[in-house]
C-alpha cells in the first residue's frame, strides 16, 4: 500500500518527516484484538464494506516513535514561554492529569443512573458554585463545549427570554464592539440575531456616543469582552450598563479575558446577565493543540429557566440531573458537558481556593511589567495601565525598516519563544498581543523582553535576519497561498 | 502558591518599574462601584496531597466496578496504553491551536493524518480537524446543508440518537430551520417515508447502525435524500467501518459521528470528539479548522491551517461556524488508536463485537428474552423485550455488579419493557452468560 | 509578480474600490489595484451565477486571499452575462492584471443612468488619498 512511490511531492525528501501512512507496511499489527471464538453474523452484502480503509499498518513501537517524533516538532507551555495574547497559556498542573485518569472519573458512563455517579455530580455542583461566586451570578449551565458554544447558548437563552416576554420579534439587534473576537459576530449570525457594530474610542473603551445612537427598544443586548481584546478595562462600564438597562436589553459577558479579574471584579456586578467562562483559559484545562475546552455559562436569576437541560441540582445531600425544564432552550451538546474538563478545572480551583484573586493580580502585574519594558521599542497604541494582556504595534518597525509583526513573531521562534498573537485585534495595525499569565518567573519575562528589544534593534541593523526567520525550526516559512489555492487536505496514497 | 514564581522582592521591583505603589493601583481603571471587595466565597485551598485525597473521595462515590453493557452512543471499547502515553506528551497536551505553523508541525501533521483516517473510514474527500461531539456535528452538517441548498428543512430519522435530535432542535431555532422527524417502523426507517419528508429539505440525517443497533437500508435512505435534492448525511460509528460500508461509497454528501468509540474513555460523556467529513464540493462550507499540505521556502513539505477565510476570526458574522476551540487532543487519541488497529484490527474489533452481540442475542432468546425488532440485523447493540419494567431490571442487575444496558423507555416512551444492550470487544462469553442469568432470573 | 499601481482614466469607480468599464448596454466589472494590493495574493473567487441579477451597491460575489475575504460591491445593476473563468481558475490574475485579464463579470445594464453617480478617476483618487 505504501512505499517511496506513494509519497507525495516534496523537493527535499531527506529531511521531511514521513507521514504515518508512508511508514505503513502491509501485515503489521499495532494492537491484538480479543478473539471470542464465536461465529460472526453475516452483514447483508449491500451494507458490507467492500474495500478496507487504508489505515496505517505499524507495530506498536513504531506507532509510539511516530507520535513521539511528532511531539518533538511541537511547542507547548511545557516547552517554554507562550505569551499568546487572548489565549491565557498558563501552567497546566500535572496532578490534574493524574486525577482525571482516576477510574472513578474516567470509566463512568454518562447515562448511568444518578445514584451511581454521585461523586461526579457533586464535583459538577461544586464547580457550579465556584463559578457562581466568581461571576457574581445566580445559576450555571456546565453544558457548553467551549467559549463559542457558550456564546451560542447564552444568545439562545436571551432569545428565549425575550420570546417569553412576547418581545422575540422585536429584540433583533446585538451590539458588538469592533475589538471583539470573531466568535461574537459568528454566534450572533448562528442564533438568528442581527449584528450592530460599535466603535472603540481613543482610550480603547467603547465609544459611548456611537453606542447611544445604536441602542434602542429593538436591541436584545450587548456582547462585551471586559477587559477587552486590547487588554483594557472599559472605564465606562457603569454608563454602558445604564444605556442597556434603560431600554430593557440584556448584557452578555465574553469571559475570554476573565483571568484579569477573578476575585477583583465580578461580571454580575458590572451589570452582565449572561457570562461564559473559558475553562481552558482561566481555569487551566490544557488546550491540547486546539481543544478540548469548556464554556459553561452563568446567568442572572431571570434567565435561569431557559438554561439548557439537563442541569445539576442538589436535593439535600444528594445530587441529580434535572431533565424536566419546560422553558429550557434544550440541549446544546451531549450529556451534561465535557466532564474531564470539569475535573481538571475544579482541581485547579481547589488548589488556589480564595487566592484565585492573587492569580489575577499576578497576571496583571506581569503584563504591566512587560508593557513598560517594551513600550518605546514598539508602539503602544493605548498608553494606559493594562490588565492581563497588552497590545503593541510593530507599525514603527514597518514604517522605518519594512519589518512586520509576522517578522517579529517568526524571529522570536529563533530564541525559543512562542510568538504573541499577531494581527489581532483588527483595530490595531501590525498588532502584537502579549499575555504572560501569572505562571511566569520574572527572569522569564525579562529574558523575553530582552529578546524583543534585541529584535527591534535587529530590525534596524539586520532586517534580513528577521525577514528570513525562523532559522532553527523543522520548517521555514510555509507557503500558505499554495495551501489555499490547491488544497491538499488528506494523504493521496500515491494517486 | 506553588504555581507562582514571583517573590516579594520581584513584585516590589516590578511595581517600581511600572511606576505604581501597589498591586491595587494596577486596577485603578476599574470603577469603584464594580470592584469586588470581599474575599472570594469559594471552597478553601488544598495542597496537592489534600486535593488528591478529596478527588479520590469524589471518584470513590461513583460506581465503576461492574461489568457493563450500557452504550447508547458512548461505548466501553478498549483504549490502548499508547493512547494515554501519547496524550501526556506535554508538547501536544499544553499547546495552543497551531496558528504558528513553524512551532506546530507536530500537531498539524497529526491533524492531517487524522483527516486522512476519517476520510478513509467514511469514504469522503475532506474532514475537518474535529467538532465538539457527535451531537453538535449534526448541527454543523445542517448549517453546511442550508448554505449548499438554500433550503431550511432538516429531516432526521427517529432512530437517530435522541440526544442528536434534541441538539438539532436547539440549533435549528438559531439557524431559522425546522426539524422533521421520520418515525421508525420495526426498528428501521422506510426509505419511501424519507423520500416524502425530504421534499424541499436541505438535509436528511440518519444513523447507521441506528440508535437501536439495527442496520438501516442506508444506500436507499441516501438515495431518497438525493432524489429530493437534499444532502444525504450518515451518522456513523467509526468502529463499525471496518465491517460496514463507508457512507461515501453509497452516495452520502456528509458523514458525521461521535468519535469516542475509537480511542476515548467514556468519561461521563466528555470530552470526546465529533467528526465531520464531506465530499469535496462542500470544502468551503465546512465548519472549523482544516489542515492542508504545502511547502516551506526550501521546498520541504509542511502543514498549515488552510482555507481560514471560512472561519470566524476572518469571516466573522459570515463564517461557516462560530467554532474555534475544538477537540484536537481527543481526535489525536482517535488517530493513535486507529493507527494501532490498522485495517485488520478495525475489522476484527467490529467482528468481535458482532460475534459477542450475536451470542448474547441468541442466549437471551434461548431463555425467552426476545429481540425487540426480531426482523433486523444488528451490529454491536440490540434491544430486547424483558416483559417487565426495564428500569427495575437494571436496578436489580446492578445490585449484582452488572449493568445490563439502557432502559429504552428512558428515551423512547412506550418501550418501558425494552432494554438496549451494547456488547463491545471487551466483554467475554462469561460476562454474557452472567448477563443472561441476571436478566432471565 | 503583482502589477504596478495604476488606475485607468477610462473606467468608472465606486468607493469600495470596484471599477466598471461600460461598453454600450454592457459593462465589465472588476476590482482596483488598490483593493487587490490590500488583500494580497488572491486565492479564491466566488462568482455569481450566469443569469443572476445583481444590484448596484450590493455584493455580487466574494474574493479571498489567505488572510482576508472581501465582498464584491457592484457599481452597477444588471444581469450577469459572463463570469471570467480565468479568474475562477487562477485568481491571482487579478493581482497581475486588474483591469485586463483580471475582470470579474460582464453584465447587461438594467439602468444605464446609474453610471452618472459613479466616480471618475479624479474623484476616485480623492477616495484613495483619504485612506
Amino acid at each position: 500500500m505504501s512505499g517511496a512511490a506513494d509519497r507525495p511531492l516534496t523537493t527535499d525528501e531527506s529531511d521531511a518527516m514521513p507521514l504515518i501512512f508512508e511508514k505503513s507496511r502491509a501485515g503489521r499489527r499495532g494492537l491484538a484484538i480479543p478473539n471470542p471464538g464465536l461465529p460472526v453474523p453475516a452483514v447483508p452484502a449491500h451494507l458490507a464494506r467492500k474495500s478496507a480503509p487504508r489505515l496505517p499498518e505499524l507495530a506498536e513501537p513504531e506507532v509510539v516513535r511516530h507520535f513521539t517524533k511528532l511531539s518533538t516538532r511541537n511547542f507547548g507551555i511545557d516547552s517554554g514561554f507562550y505569551p499568546l495574547g487572548s489565549c491565557t497559556m498558563k501552567y497546566n498542573p500535572r496532578v490534574n492529569e493524574r486525577l482525571v485518569g482516576l477510574p472513578g472519573f474516567r470509566d463512568i458512563h454518562p447515562l448511568a443512573e444518578d445514584e451511581s455517579v454521585q461523586g461526579a455530580l457533586e464535583l459538577e455542583w461544586n464547580l457550579q458554585e465556584i463559578l457562581r461566586a466568581v461571576t457574581g451570578l445566580d445559576a450555571v449551565s456546565l453544558q457548553p463545549a467551549a467559549g463559542s458554544q457558550g456564546e451560542l447558548t447564552g444568545l439562545l437563552v436571551m432569545k428565549a427570554y425575550f420570546e417569553s416576554k412576547g418581545e422575540g420579534a422585536q429584540r433583533r439587534k446585538i451590539v458588538i464592539p469592533d475589538t471583539a473576537h470573531g466568535t461574537n459576530p459568528a454566534s450572533v449570525a448562528m442564533t438568528g440575531f442581527e449584528l450592530t457594530p460599535v466603535k472603540t474610542d481613543a482610550r480603547g473603551n467603547i465609544d459611548i456616543e456611537d453606542l447611544r445612537g445604536k441602542v434602542d427598544e429593538n436591541t436584545a443586548g450587548l456582547m462585551l469582552t471586559n477587559p477587552s481584546t486590547l487588554g483594557l478595562f472599559d472605564e465606562n462600564i457603569s454608563e454602558i450598563r445604564e444605556i442597556f438597562r434603560a431600554v430593557g436589553a440584556l448584557m452578555y459577558y465574553d469571559g475570554a479575558n476573565l483571568n484579569a479579574v477573578v476575585g477583583i471584579s465580578r461580571p454580575g456586578d458590572m451589570g452582565f446577565d449572561v457570562v461564559h467562562i473559558n475553562l481552558h483559559k482561566t481555569f487551566s484545562q490544557p488546550h491540547g493543540g486546539g481543544g478540548p475546552g469548556g464554556g459553561p455559562i452563568a446567568v442572572r436569576d431571570i434567565l435561569e429557566p431557559f438554561l439548557p437541560a439537563p442541569t445539576v441540582v442538589r436535593d439535600g445531600e444528594a445530587f441529580r440531573l434535572e431533565h424536566d425544564r419546560p422553558q429550557s432552550i434544550g440541549r446544546v451538546r451531549g450529556y451534561s458537558g465535557p466532564f474531564g474538563v470539569f475535573v481538571r478545572s475544579y482541581a485547579f480551583m481547589r488548589a488556589w481556593g480564595p487566592a484565585l484573586r492573587e492569580m489575577s493580580e499576578v497576571a496583571v502585574l506581569n503584563a504591566n511589567y512587560m508593557r513598560v519594558r517594551l513600550q518605546g521599542a514598539y508602539d503602544l497604541p493605548y498608553d494606559r495601565l493594562c490588565m492581563h494582556e497588552f497590545v503593541l504595534s510593530a507599525r514603527n518597525l514597518k514604517k522605518e525598516y519594512g519589518i512586520t509583526a509576522t517578522d517579529v513573531a517568526k524571529r522570536l521562534m529563533d530564541f525559543g519563544y512562542h510568538p504573541p498573537t499577531v494581527y489581532f485585534p483588527l483595530v490595531v495595525p501590525e498588532a502584537l498581543m502579549i499575555e504572560p499569565t501569572e505562571s511566569e518567573a520574572k527572569e522569564t519575562l525579562d529574558a523575553f523582553c530582552d529578546v524583543m528589544l534585541e529584535i527591534a534593534r535587529e530590525a534596524a541593523d539586520d532586517p534580513e535576519v528577521l525577514k528570513t526567520a525562523p532559522h532553527f525550526r523543522p520548517v521555514t516559512r510555509l507557503d500558505e497561498v499554495r495551501a489555499a489555492k490547491e488544497p491538499i487536505v488528506r494523504f493521496g496514497f500515491g494517486s | 502558591m506553588s504555581f507562582l514564581s514571583l517573590t516579594d522582592a520581584d513584585r516590589e521591583a516590578m511595581l517600581a518599574a511600572i511606576g505604581v505603589s501597589s498591586i491595587a493601583e494596577l486596577f485603578r481603571d476599574i470603577p469603584a462601584d464594580v470592584r469586588y471587595a470581599g474575599p472570594l466565597d469559594v471552597l478553601p485551598a488544598l495542597s496537592e496531597a489534600e486535593l488528591t485525597r478529596h478527588m479520590e473521595e469524589l471518584a470513590a462515590k461513583n460506581v465503576v466496578d461492574e461489568v457493563t453493557f450500557l452504550g447508547a452512543g458512548v461505548y466501553d471499547h478498549y483504549v490502548s496504553a499508547v493512547v494515554d502515553s501519547v496524550l501526556q506528551r506535554g508538547e501536544f497536551l499544553t499547546a495552543y491551536t497551531p496558528y504558528q505553523p513553524e512551532m506546530s508541525q507536530g500537531v498539524l501533521q497529526a491533524i492531517f493524518e487524522y483527516q486522512t483516517v476519517i476520510c478513509e473510514l467514511t469514504g469522503m474527500d475532506v474532514s475537518n480537524a474535529s467538532g465538539y461531539d457527535g451531537q453538535t456535528v449534526a448541527a454543523d452538517a445542517c448549517f453546511v446543508a442550508r448554505a449548499a441548498t438554500g433550503r431550511s428543512k432538516i429531516v432526521v430519522t427517529e432512530a437517530t440518537n435522541p440526544q442528536v435530535r434534541e441538539t438539532l432542535v436547539t440549533y435549528a431555532r438559531g439557524f431559522g430551520m425546522e426539524v422533521v422527524v421520520v418515525p421508525h417502523e420495526g426498528g428501521v426507517t422506510d426509505p419511501a417515508r424519507v423520500r416524502e419528508a425530504a421534499e424541499d429539505a436541505a438535509i436528511v440525517i440518519f444513523q447507521q447502525p441506528n440508535f437501536f443497533g439495527c442496520l438501516e437500508a442506508a444506500p436507499d435512505l441516501a438515495a431518497a435524500a438525493k432524489d429530493a435534492g437534499a444532502l444525504a448525511c450518515a451518522h456513523v460509528d467509526l468502529i463499525s467501518l471496518g465491517v460496514l460500508e463507508a457512507p461515501g461509497n453509497y452516495g452520502c454528501d456528509l458523514a458525521i459521528g461521535e468519535g469516542q468509540s475509537a480511542g476515548n474513555y467514556v468519561s461521563y460523556g466528555g470530552p470526546h470528539y465529533g467528526f465531520l467529513a464531506a465530499s469535496s464540493e462542500h470544502i468551503r462550507r465546512l465548519p472549523g479548522r482544516i489542515v492542508g499540505q504545502t511547502v516551506d521556502q526550501t521546498g520541504k513539505r509542511g502543514f498549515v491551517l488552510t482555507l481560514q477565510t471560512r472561519e470566524q476570526h476572518i469571516r466573522r458574522e459570515k463564517a461557516t461556524s462560530n467554532i474555534t476551540t475544538n477537540q484536537t487532543l481527543l481526535a489525536l487519541a482517535g488517530l493513535v488508536h486507529l493507527s494501532l488497529l490498522g485495517p485488520q484490527g478495525l475489522r476484527e474489533t467490529g467482528e468481535a463485537c458482532m460475534a459477542l452481540a450475536g451470542y448474547a442475542k441468541e442466549q437471551l432468546a434461548a431463555r425467552g428474552i426476545e429481540p425487540l425488532f426480531p426482523e433486523q440485523t444488528t451490529f454491536k447493540e440490540f434491544a430486547v423485550k424483558l416483559g417487565r419494567d426495564a428500569r427495575d431490571a437494571v436496578r436489580s442487575a446492578r445490585a449484582t455488579g452488572l449493568n445490563p444496558g439502557l432502559p429504552l423507555g428512558r428515551v423512547y416512551p412506550g418501550y418501558d419493557d425494552a432494554l438496549l444492550i451494547a456488547v463491545t470487544e471487551k466483554r467475554t462469553v462469561a460476562d454474557i452468560d452472567r448477563l443472561v442469568e441476571v436478566l432471565a432470573a | 509578480m503583482a502589477a504596478a499601481e495604476s488606475y485607468p482614466d477610462d473606467l468608472l469607480y465606486n468607493e469600495e474600490h470596484d471599477w466598471a468599464r461600460i461598453e454600450g448596454d454592457e459593462a465589465l466589472l472588476g476590482i482596483t489595484w488598490h483593493a487587490a494590493d490590500a488583500l494580497g495574493e488572491l486565492v479564491h473567487y466566488e462568482p455569481p451565477a450566469v443569469g443572476a441579477t445583481i444590484s448596484k451597491d450590493e455584493s455580487y460575489g466574494e474574493i479571498e486571499s489567505v488572510k482576508a475575504v472581501s465582498d464584491l460591491i457592484s457599481p452597477l445593476s444588471g444581469e450577469v452575462l459572463e463570469v471570467n473563468d480565468i479568474v475562477v481558475g487562477t485568481p491571482e490574475t487579478v493581482n497581475l492584471d486588474p483591469y485586463g485579464n483580471g475582470w470579474l463579470v460582464r453584465i447587461r445594464l438594467s439602468d444605464p443612468s446609474e453610471k452618472d453617480v459613479l466616480l471618475d478617476l479624479a474623484d476616485y483618487r480623492k477616495v484613495l488619498d483619504e485612506q
